[in-house]
């Protein structure tokens, strides 16, 4: 297929004209879905506030489900399709692989969202993002779910494609490089969870049109998470992409050690999805062992990669700006980072959020015993609100400060504006995970409509504490919308209002990556190794914070009573 | 090199920082004292989740439940005279957990251990036991044999924490312990 390539003035990166378009496209999509999911969000937030419990019981339900669908799965999957296109077609500056195939996956990807969308707000599928048999939601629920996986699938398929096509022409020379390599890891996650997703909403959908009988409530719980929690594991790897990629772009970072970071991507791709076992670690069906095991995702390997991506991100940050200069004491390089740069701002906060509350607490509650003090309690939400919202949603957001300029070509507008989003977003969201996890740890039940019980043939009053808590969810939860609001405001007044930017030349071959010669290469590696104290001071400040945490929750778990 | 530039095939032989290899160590060995911490719980510690469970149907398991329920009920409470039922010290007691109640109310004694049945008879539902916070899934089809020892007295409630539907947030539950 004829194509053409554009070289963007501004940045340098090359963009083929298919993979350009499919893009655009996969990006304003998401940007749609996050504007339903924000909508929903502030029926779920102003409903959750006790003060004033907006929606009745059966719209608040359908909301929430609509919430979890078009958040954790349209918003962000369209944004990974443009994630994956970015990192294999303009990274490696080549046409994109069959891209016909990408818009039929688009287009399956644009009728699942819609037709399950439109089975929730119908009213009769509010089962939750989960939707756990026996409750039974309407055909077109899990159709438009099974469509959605397909597209994406072959969106999967496209990028591996890509691959093969800028290895096979040549395009670049030496191995792949780091954000493309992390995309690749999320890409491979995404081909084993849309699998999983298969083997259990297929059964789900055949039963929900009276085809088979039964579907074994354990069995879908089980199965169901190898999709549910490992969607999740490819925002990860999706997201610590984009930590890399923010950097080199903006202060011209490159990463300590190619060697260590891809070596921690390579553990997401062995362990990750053992995950699927923390949301099974208070039920009936499994035993001590299958839980310690595959909790820890055999032996913790995946939490340590993250750990090892949590020195390597900000050291590598450190080290170029060492070699700018800011050499003085432990933290010149980071007061002096370019914090009114929203796109480095943004995915500052989100590795800082995402590390100090997202992953520690998400250890905490996957570990076995300590499990049963927050299962299915608010600190669940309030957890995934610090991995996938400050961790993956801020750092899409902060890229996306990038994307506008280079692929859409237009200056985003009320810049002033641009760089307070990240921080008003960002430290809002970290403060509303903070008092989830807050309520939680008080026992306050998560996707419950009334924490006051109306109606129930007992009363049960819980802490002065956790109505405060939920107060404060309440408060900080309708800042965060505000902010995610001015992001799609700045997003969409810069794409229709923005001034337009030069396009850059275009040829219709590509121009490939510039081989380095070998004593260039010799020159990057080895001997400019910069060291990075500051950075270990602030992942020993993790460490710290880790630690005593994740004890302070066995002091909690000793004095509850006994089980055996 | 640059994220988004590829290297070079050298990256695979330059060596690693010894700080990178120090926190590397660090993560490792936080990973395995996380792993044994579970395992030593299991061995000394007082509060494991129980793994005794069986296949059952929502029929057998209410046939069992009324059977202790007609057997050890004390006195009826509520308007809607829900039985409270002691269970017999280091007996079993059997909790059903429907739309949308937790059905009977138990009466257990402090320091005693006991092993309470649970099963759904619709969804999936939720034990969480509040103010103490244990939080157990309840799944159809499947028995739960928790053993459960109080260690407090006086009258604690059985919130529902899984979504069940539109009367979720009635669905309470009661224990007494004395």
């Amino acid at each position: 297929m004829a194509t053409t390539y554009r070289t963007c003035p501004s940045s340098g990166l090359q963009f083929e004209a298919h993979a350009e378009k499919l893009m655009r496209w996969n990006a304003v999509v998401a940007v749609l879905w996050l504007l339903v999911g924000g909508i929903t969000a502030i029926g779920v937030i102003m409903t959750r506030w006790p003060a004033f419990k907006l929606l009745p019981p059966d719209q608040f339900y359908t909301i929430l489900t609509a919430h979890g669908i078009d958040m954790l799965i349209l918003w962000i999957l369209f944004f990974e399709m443009a994630v994956l296109y970015f990192a294999s077609s303009t990274l490696l500056r080549c046409r994109l692989a069959a891209p016909k195939v990408a818009w039929t996956g688009f287009w399956l990807m644009v009728v699942g969202g819609i037709m399950t969308n439109v089975a929730i707000f119908q009213g009769e599928s509010s089962v939750m993002f989960t939707s756990y048999v026996p409750m039974q939601a309407a055909p077109h629920f899990y159709l438009g779910l099974i469509l959605t996986a397909v597209g994406a699938l072959l969106g999967c398929t496209v990028f591996f494609g890509t691959l093969v096509v800028a290895k096979r022409d040549k395009t670049y020379t030496g191995s792949i490089p780091m954000v493309t390599f992390g995309a690749l890891t999320a890409a491979i996650i995404a081909v084993f969870t849309i699998l999983s997703g298969a083997g259990i909403l297929v059964p789900t959908f055949l039963w929900s049109v009276g085809l088979i009988k039964e579907v074994d409530a354990q069995l879908y719980r089980m199965v169901w998470w190898a999709l549910g929690h490992s969607s999740q594991q490819i925002n990860v790897a999706a997201h610590v992409s984009i930590w890399y990629l923010i950097p080199a772009i903006v202060i011209g970072a490159k990463p300590l050690s190619e060697k260590v970071s891809r070596g921690a991507f390579l553990l997401y791709i062995l362990f990750l999805q053992l995950a699927s076992a923390h949301h099974l670690l208070s039920d009936p069906g499994m035993s001590a062992e299958w839980k310690v095991l595959n909790t820890s995702y055999f032996m913790y390997f995946a939490v340590m990669a993250s750990m090892i991506h949590g020195f390597t991100v900000p050291g590598a940050i450190e080290a170029a700006q060492r070699r700018k200069g800011f050499t003085n004491g432990l933290f010149e390089w980071l007061r002096k980072a370019p914090w009114g740069n929203p796109a480095f701002a943004g995915m500052f906060i989100s590795l800082v959020s995402f590390g100090f509350l997202g992953g520690i607490s998400g250890v905490v509650l996957g570990t076995e015993q300590i499990n049963m003090l927050m299962h299915n309690t608010f600190y669940v939400p309030g957890h995934f609100h610090t991995t996938v919202v400050t961790g993956t949603t801020l750092a899409f957001m902060a890229v996306t400060y990038l994307l506008v300029p280079t692929l859409f070509r237009r200056k985003m507008i009320m810049p002033k504006l641009c760089q307070i989003q990240p921080y008003l977003f960002g430290i809002a969201m970290s403060i509303t995970g903070l008092v989830m996890m807050g309520a939680g740890t008080l026992g306050v039940s998560r996707r419950h409509w009334d924490m006051a019980f109306s109606g129930a043939p007992f009363q049960y009053e819980w802490p002065g504490a956790a109505y405060l808590m939920m107060g404060m969810t309440g408060f900080f939860g309708v800042i965060t919308i505000i902010g995610g609001g001015l992001w799609i405001f700045l997003v969409v007044g810069s794409l229709l209002f923005g001034e337009k930017l030069e396009a850059g030349s275009v040829s219709d071959k590509p121009t490939p990556i510039p081989a380095e010669t070998p004593a260039a290469a010799a020159s990057h590696h080895g001997s400019d190794h910069v060291g990075v104290p500051g950075t270990v001071v602030l992942v020993l400040a993790l460490l710290v914070s880790f630690v005593l945490y994740y004890f302070v929750n066995w002091k909690y778990l000793s004095e509850v009573w006994l089980l055996s | 090199m640059s994220s988004i530039l590829p290297p070079s095939r050298l990256w695979w032989k330059e060596p690693i920082a010894k700080t990178e290899w120090l926190w590397i160590g660090i993560a490792f060995v936080w990973g395995m004292i996380m792993f044994v911490m579970m395992i030593y719980w299991h061995i000394y510690g007082k509060q494991n989740l129980s793994n005794e469970a069986y296949k059952t149907s929502p029929e057998m398991f209410a046939a069992k439940a009324e059977k202790f329920i007609a057997e050890n009920t004390i006195r009826t409470e509520t308007d809607m005279d829900i039985p409270v039922v002691k269970v017999p010290p280091g007996g079993d007691g059997y909790l059903i957990a429907r739309l949308w109640n937790w059905y009977p109310i138990l009466e257990l004694e402090k320091g005693q251990e006991y092993k309470i049945h649970l099963s759904s008879m619709d969804y999936n539902h939720g034990f969480s036991l509040q103010p103490v916070n244990i939080n157990i899934q309840v799944i159809p089809g499947y028995e739960h044999v928790v053993k459960m020892t109080p260690t407090s007295t006086g009258t604690f409630a059985i919130v529902c924490n899984e979504y069940c539907g539109i009367g979720h947030h009635t669905m309470l539950g009661r224990i007494y312990v004395k």
